[in-house]
């Protein structure tokens, strides 16, 4: 059952809710700061499943079958980005809960928490430019056997919007190469030459994943493009859509 | 005054206090009232309606809610005439208008929006990005106030020339303080203005806007009901910044306690522009909205300009008439604060509710979850005084109508100056206009690279435009459109204009015609206008000539929107905008808000979505070139009449745009403004990455046909199964249509036949590349 006090308070007009045709049930977690949940969530919905709210001091995953780690400024990111979350009690469970296979998804300021929480390697720093970036950014999925992933072609290009001031993927050169070694990099920033790359990422980075393929971090936002009506396309929901799948498997 | 200070340590931060009886006992005492803003006669009337000499804190409250900025007490006599021509029938859809934190409407299916648009001028030109920043927390308070959940934001900049050196050190600040919080905050920026004139050099312009939604029968109201109600501040601490924002204050006399030592001192030396926090707000937004849901909130207020003045004075005199606040409960950030600071503090992410006795712990509760502070600080009285005590003594004993609603107001001398009509005089028929078809090319390039034509995507790009997943248009679009939730296709629209060209020329029209512009933004993107609000910005008060610009702005625009028949809802004036006594252009922005029953028929700008599409210009171009870009651009050149408005129209292009939405008959439209055709044409090629066939009106000048600026135009494109049908209604309504053109989706050029064919790439590289040159 969905938590609904753990809910942002008024956000509950509880859309769709009877969209839930496959009975998968996707978390979504909510820190104070956290902005994107609400898109998250919705997303979640379209996509066929149930949209689980987690509260950041919460330890229960009350049996959620993924987890989604919003995009937001989850406690205002005046220190390092996602640096505070990565240590609230929610995060704990996660992180144990991922050890046993439980597939998460960190958009933006959540691949931040997932990069702070040692979920993913690497770490997001300020934009090259040092400014906040909002455009809508082609994306090319450079794999598609990850839990994440299986509903794209193989070098699928999506466009999805992109909103941030710390997206820059840095890493050790020798994580970067174990990462394009073992098929990582999960989605690449592609488009025009010279502008495609919007914040300075090495390997033109986008997201990336865990060595089995089911946790993965990306900093543009799949669950704004679910709908061309208020994104620009609906690229994303093949994320969603894949998850599902692989929990149906299952 | 007693001397206190002696017995304090050094170290410690000295507390004066001043009590009301102190002031009765000492009341020739000489108080720093001129400091603080006060003339001779109002402060001659404070201690009349006082009986004695006002304590320091009383001087404090009084001396910054009888300030303009919160009290209106020049523009109050002209702002009436808003109610006077706002019909019955105008009415009928306001649930709230001007006089509560911002007006709110009821746009059907059980739904309301609010909306208000306010000015950040001053403290943007002292600090630009904690002024910009703290102007948007401010307005989504003011949104919050009403039981609303703020939706959407908007801004509104202008600066100084766009290649002044000190436009470099604005700008940047301006905008990434306007992203930085609102960003933060988690509201999508869905439109604005960004516009440069050299009058704004030594004072930006920095208004902000925001859009809540609720549910109508769930507003609330600033006010404090019910003796026995407990009144609680929460949110962020209350510190030294911001002390005197609105009043300036002198803060090494403010005290008197210049003897206190030189930490004192430094301590007192504080920024009075404030410093935001938008997590901080994030959490007071969420916190606000999780206690109105469980009805725990009897009157509510936003803490903004004027603190703790303003929201115990005006809680307390809309409600029963009597509140009693303990000030030693206020938490603090800073030691050692006076009582008179406490007041005044303008520290932002602060609100105060009145809340039952039974539901105390229920809402602190509430406030624990989000981790914010919150205390009881007072209490609701029946006894018609506010009395405010600090530890135990009585600093402040007044009726808070005399503080909060009962200022001074001023008649200020109303003149139109005589160079009004050298203005006017000075038209811009003998500037040289361009004829050849190099000329042309060349003018076309020229003008959508100009600063105030020129893509605002480095600006815009800097703004969330995204979250909540329910922006349904946003910049580069005429109107701002967002759904007002997942499980309704009802949406709201916004838009904000105002040209300070056309203003200049005459204040009355021009107000018109930032309404007009505003008007035809809303209804271009499919929306049903509903309600105006505004934010007058104008240079002194004390300047005759200014205020005959403001006086003819309000009634222009007073007038205007009785024409139109919809409703001012509220506004917001901001004057002495001004460098020494040359006052900024008059920049009345106007924001008109719109209804859409279904945002999935919203009309997009960019061509291109059918296969085939007719480009067709709806009104009459005639040979209007006063306050134009082009003259601005090319001749640098400022004179004449503004183009003529008619409002009659607006609202029959308003009624063809929406028919046309609604039918299906228009797949893109946008509309004429400055820079005129060539402008909206270039625009909506580049946005659909499409190019057009345009076949200039062979009755017209080429060069009238692509610049001229006349009002009530705009371009739509027709897809070709739709034209016959499309043209009839127009025909039906007699109004003028001219067919100019096709799109071309196998050509990315847009080709004007008989005047040049331009690249969209070479378009591109012009329109898009002068701010990032300027500014990255």
């Amino acid at each position: 059952m969905t938590d609904a006090s753990n809910s942002q308070a008024s956000n509950g007009q509880a859309p769709n809710s009877d969209t839930n045709l496959t009975g998968a049930r996707i978390g979504v977690i909510t820190f104070p700061g956290t902005l994107d949940d609400v898109d998250a969530a919705r997303a979640v919905r379209y996509a066929g499943a149930e949209a689980v709210a987690l509260w950041h001091a919460d330890d229960d995953l009350q049996g959620v079958d993924a987890v989604v780690v919003p995009g937001g400024f989850s406690y205002g990111d005046y220190l390092r980005a996602g640096a505070i979350s990565a240590r609230t009690t929610v995060m704990g469970a996660v992180v144990e809960a991922a050890k046993g296979g439980l597939p998460v998804l960190g958009i933006c300021n959540g691949f931040q928490v997932l990069t702070e929480s040692g979920l993913l390697p690497g770490a997001l720093m300020r934009n090259e430019h040092l400014r906040f970036i909002c455009r809508d950014q082609w994306l090319r999925v450079e794999n598609n056997t990850t839990v994440w992933t299986t509903r794209y072609e193989p070098g699928a290009e999506i466009l999805v919007p992109l909103k941030n001031a710390e997206g820059r993927y840095v890493a050790d050169a020798s994580v970067i190469d174990e990462l394009e070694a073992e098929g990582r990099v999960i989605f690449r920033y592609v488009g025009a030459e010279g502008d495609h790359n919007p914040n300075g990422s090495l390997g033109d980075i986008a997201g990336i994943s865990s060595a089995d393929g089911r946790i993965v971090g990306l900093m543009p936002h799949p669950e704004h493009a679910i709908d061309a009506l208020t994104g620009p396309t609906d690229d994303g929901l093949g994320i969603f859509l894949s998850v599902i799948d692989s929990l149906l498997k299952v | 005054m007693p001397n206190e200070q002696s017995t304090a340590s050094p170290e410690e931060a000295v507390v004066h206090v001043d009590t009301v009886s102190a002031a009765q006992a000492s009341p020739d005492v000489a108080q720093p009232y001129r400091e603080l803003g006060l003339k001779d006669d109002e402060y001659t009337r404070i201690r009349e309606i006082l009986g004695r000499r006002p304590t320091e804190a009383e001087l404090a409250m009084y001396s910054v809610m009888w300030s303009e900025h919160c009290s209106y007490k020049s523009s109050k006599v002209h702002l009436s005439y808003f109610g006077k021509t706002t019909t019955d029938e105008m009415k009928s859809k306001m649930l709230a208008g001007i006089g509560e934190n911002a007006g709110v409407v009821d746009i059907g299916d059980g739904w309301a929006v609010t909306f208000k648009v306010e000015s950040h001028n001053h403290p943007s030109y002292v600090e630009p990005y904690q002024g910009a920043a703290t102007g948007v927390g401010g307005i989504v308070r003011d949104i919050l106030a009403m039981g609303a959940r703020p939706v959407a934001v908007m801004d509104q900049l202008r600066f100084g020339p766009a290649d002044a050196a000190d436009t470099r050190r604005v700008l940047p600040g301006i905008v990434s303080g306007v992203g930085g919080y609102g960003n933060c905050l988690g509201l999508p920026n869905i439109g604005g203005e960004v516009v440069f004139d050299e009058s704004y050099a030594g004072n930006p312009l920095v208004n902000a806007a925001c859009i809540g939604v609720l549910r109508s029968e769930d507003m609330y109201t600033a006010h404090a009901s019910g003796a026995g109600n407990k009144v609680i501040l929460y949110g962020s601490r209350t510190g030294l910044d911001g002390i005197g924002g609105v009043s300036v204050l002198a803060s090494d006399t403010f005290s008197g306690d210049g003897s206190a030592g030189a930490g004192s001192n430094a301590r007192r030396k504080l920024p009075s522009v404030q410093v935001g926090d938008p997590f901080a707000e994030k959490v007071l937004i969420e916190c606000t909205l999780e206690v109105f849901a469980a009805d725990l909130v009897v009157g509510i207020q936003d803490l903004g300009g004027a603190g703790l003045s303003c929201a115990t004075s005006e809680l307390a005199s809309a409600g029963d008439g009597g509140m009693h606040v303990w000030l030693d409960k206020v938490p603090l950030r800073a030691t050692g604060m006076s009582p008179a600071e406490i007041l005044s503090s303008e520290s932002q992410e602060r609100m105060c509710a009145v809340v039952t006795p039974d539901k105390v712990e229920a809402f602190l509760e509430v406030c624990r979850k989000w981790e914010v502070e919150a205390d009881v600080i007072g209490e609701v009285t029946d006894t018609g005084r506010l009395v405010i005590t600090f530890h135990d003594e009585v600093v402040v004993d007044v009726p808070p109508r005399t503080v909060a609603h009962e200022g001074p107001v001023y008649s200020r001398p109303v003149e139109r100056p005589a160079s009004q009509d050298v203005l006017e005089a000075n038209t811009p028929d003998s500037l040289e206009r361009p004829s050849t078809p190099e000329e042309l090319r060349e003018t076309i390039l020229r003008m959508i690279a100009s600063p105030n034509l020129c893509s605002r995507a480095w600006v815009t790009d800097q703004y969330d435009r995204y979250v909540r997943g329910n922006t349904v248009l946003a910049q580069p679009a005429d109107s701002g459109v967002v759904r007002v939730s997942d499980d309704s296709n009802l949406g709201v629209s916004m838009a904000t204009d105002c040209n300070g060209r056309y203003t200049a020329l005459d204040p009355y029209h021009g107000a018109q015609l930032a309404l007009a512009e505003a008007y035809r933004n809303v209804v271009t993107g499919g929306a049903a206008p509903t309600a105006v609000t505004n934010c007058l910005n104008f240079g002194s008060p004390e300047d005759p000539a200014v205020m005959w610009q403001f006086s003819e702005a309000v009634k222009g625009l007073a007038d205007g929107c009785a024409q139109l028949g919809i409703p001012v809802t509220g506004g917001n004036v901001s004057f002495y905008n001004q460098t020494g006594t040359t006052a900024i252009l008059p920049t009345p922005v106007v924001g008109v808000l719109g209804v859409i029953d279904d945002v999935r028929r919203r009309t997009i700008v960019g061509v291109g979505q059918e296969a085939g599409e007719t480009l067709i210009l709806l009104g009459e171009t005639l040979d209007e070139f006063g306050g134009s870009e082009w003259a601005n651009v090319v001749h640098n050149h400022l004179g004449g009449r503004p183009p003529a408005v008619n409002l009659d129209t607006e609202r029959v292009l308003g009624e063809i745009l929406i028919a046309g939405s609604r039918d299906g008959m228009i797949s893109a439209a946008h509309d004429l403004s400055e820079g005129g055709l060539a402008q909206a044409v270039v625009e909506m090629c580049l946005t659909g990455e499409t190019g057009a066939r345009i076949v200039l009106p062979a009755d017209l000048d080429p060069f009238v046909a692509l610049f001229s600026e006349s009002t009530a135009r705009v371009v739509v494109a027709v897809p070709r199964s739709e034209e016959l049908r499309f043209t009839e209604m127009c025909q039906a309504r007699q109004f003028p249509m001219t067919r100019i053109g096709v799109v071309i989706p196998e050509e990315p050029v847009l080709d004007i036949q008989d005047v040049a064919t331009l690249s969209l790439d070479e378009l591109r590289t012009a329109w898009e590349g002068t701010l990032p040159a300027l500014f990255a």
